[in-house]
């Protein structure tokens, strides 16, 4: 073989290649980007929930963008539970304070973080929740102590509107 | 091969074939040189065609009927199931159809692993089944979400949210899978055009697959090389046709017997109820075909190392060629290999069992040897046999044991050329 020159040829493949993936490129992105959440599932931002009625060591549960939303009133005893938890005990450590401004309103998605399932209210070893597909145990802060999620429940936006309204979002 | 010499005895197909050579090729599938010793073992590729064909057109027929909204959706089925004419026959045997073709499936991959099906110069022909197989569980995990029942909704949820595991993109590609923040209306739809589309790709690759199954013939139960055409091989019709024939008519009876009398038995009443984004059922499992594989995830304590355990429990099987290095193909003549055989089969079925049960307590203990063993037969015992295994003598042909085969070379030679 000879010594590779560079030729006109070389530059006009080269050049046509770049330019027909960048083409290509252009219109595969919107077939990827139509899947993504649409501007109607993107509206949905916010939910306002009347909390009037829950009394103390009761939860609702709202949906929230297709998600449920857990509302906990807690009792004072939960309250103590939570905050008294040292921070290396914990998987993902989270003051309480932190997560719950108004110490005696909990909320967050009601979903856990290892596969999506809805935990329930009352289980687990911790007083808090428990997952009941693979076995999570998160306590009355909703935080995981225990199984194979590995972060606590999110916290979302909320802000009480007034006294009885909660606006999520 | 023998067939390019084929001439069609009518005008008219002569004609035809000089334009367009299909009776060319139907002819090389009929004559088609097959080794004789084939056991029933080796009726599952046909099984497998028919179970194909069956869920394809009962799917379309399906797809008449069913609506793809979350509003509607469950309805829908609910229609199908009261209302159509014979729709309660077709979708049993579409629902059940599944499971049949992941029964012959099985063990069709596990007759490849006895008799060495996947080695040279096979391994092509194993990793396009290997490809068809993960598109099979595409389908059938997909087609389970369609009727939006709990199991549907909450299925969907859970494997979907595997993806969420991979580090840094993971929520991303959650959200893209979704086309929301939850499985909803956008996901039900992208599930259904998949789950219409995926068919049709395993179609074609069952075709790439029986193409490089024609290059270098079918393995047989000894796993030597057969002379083709010789008398080690018969023609493919009427020999094989009757036989699977004869099995596809068994498999039939079995079928038909999960469709008129055990029509949910394999399903989850769970799946009834419509989706509730809600309410988690107390207990999801995924349909049994999948449970081993869910087995090895819940057995891993961490997200993302058990999703990586999952996969990789599916994708070891595709370098299995490279990981066996024995020459010897059929488990006939390798009496330890043949050990491992079954102990393989027992940990898979043991994977099975565990996966359906809580991942708690001594199930927890037993799932996570059974997976610890998995890896080990792949990646310890399988490389280090090839080399330590004293396999057993090889007969020279297909037809010196039907002879009853004698290890004295001479004596088997003479006695082949008797029959000559």
């Amino acid at each position: 073989m000879s010594e590779k020159k560079t030729k006109r040829r070389d530059f006009l493949f080269t050049a046509t290649t770049a330019v027909g993936a960048v083409g290509a490129a252009a219109v595969v992105w919107p077939m990827i980007d139509q899947m993504n959440p649409d501007a109607s599932v993107k509206a949905l931002a916010s939910t306002e929930v009347d909390v009037s009625s829950l009394t103390p060591g009761n939860t609702l549960t709202v949906l929230w963008r297709g998600k449920p939303v857990f509302i906990r009133r807690r009792t004072q005893e939960e309250i103590d539970e939570a905050r008294n938890v040292k921070m290396e005990d914990l998987i993902h450590p989270e003051k309480d304070e932190d997560r719950a401004k108004n110490p005696e309103w909990l909320v967050m998605l009601g979903v856990c973080t290892h596969l999506g399932c809805v935990p329930l209210n009352d289980k687990g070893d911790y007083n808090g929740w428990f997952c009941p597909c693979h076995g999570s145990h998160y306590d009355t802060s909703g935080r995981i102590r225990k199984g194979p999620a590995p972060w606590n429940m999110e916290v979302p936006k909320y802000e009480f509107v007034d006294a009885n309204t909660i606006k999520i979002g | 091969m023998s067939d390019h010499d084929y001439r069609p005895k009518s005008k008219l197909g002569q004609w035809f074939n000089d334009r367009l050579p299909l009776l060319t090729l139907a002819n090389h599938l009929t004559d088609y040189p097959t080794p004789k010793n084939l056991n029933y073992w080796w009726t599952f590729g046909g099984i497998l065609t028919f179970c194909l064909i069956t869920q394809i057109v009962t799917g379309l027929t399906l797809a008449m009927h069913y609506i793809a909204h979350a509003d509607m959706a469950f309805e829908s089925v609910e229609h199908i199931m009261r209302d159509v004419n014979y729709g309660w026959l077709i979708r049993y045997i579409h629902a059940n159809g599944a499971s049949m073709f992941f029964l012959a499936v099985y063990i069709h991959i596990f007759r490849s692993l006895f008799y060495g099906s996947y080695k040279a110069p096979r391994e092509i022909i194993w990793i396009i089944g290997i490809i068809i197989y993960l598109l099979m569980m595409a389908a059938a995990f997909m087609g389970y979400v369609l009727p939006w029942g709990q199991m549907s909704f909450w299925g969907a949820t859970v494997i979907t949210n595997l993806f969420s595991a991979i580090p840094l993109v993971g929520e991303g590609i959650v959200t893209w899978l979704w086309g929301g923040y939850s499985v909803d209306n956008p996901t039900l739809t992208r599930f259904f055009t998949l789950h219409y589309l995926i068919p049709f790709l395993i179609l074609g690759l069952v075709v790439l697959h029986i193409w490089a199954l024609h290059v270098p013939g079918n393995n047989n139960p000894v796993g030597i090389d057969v002379k083709k055409p010789s008398k080690d091989t018969v023609p493919f019709h009427p020999y094989i046709v009757i036989k699977d024939g004869f099995a596809l008519l068994m498999f039939m009876i079995v079928f038909a017997f999960f469709v008129f009398y055990a029509p949910n038995i394999l399903g989850h009443a769970d799946n009834y109820i419509e989706a509730n984004p809600m309410v988690t059922p107390a207990h999801i499992v995924p349909e049994w075909y999948l449970l081993p594989f869910y087995a090895i995830l819940r057995s891993v304590p961490d997200k993302l190392l058990g999703v990586v355990a999952m996969l990789s429990a599916i994708l070891i099987l595709a370098v299995l060629p490279w990981l066996d290095t024995s020459k010897i193909r059929s488990a006939v003549f390798r009496p330890l290999y043949k050990q491992f055989y079954w102990i393989l089969v027992a940990d898979v079925l043991i994977l099975g069992y565990v996966g359906a049960m809580p991942a708690e307590g001594l199930y927890l203990l037993i799932a996570r040897v059974a997976t610890a063993y998995y890896f080990l037969h792949f990646l310890v015992i399988l490389p280090i046999l090839g080399f330590k295994e004293k396999t057993l003598p090889v007969p020279l042909s297909i037809t010196e044991p039907v002879l009853g085969g004698s290890p004295n070379l001479a004596a088997a030679k003479n006695k082949e050329s008797k029959i000559e």
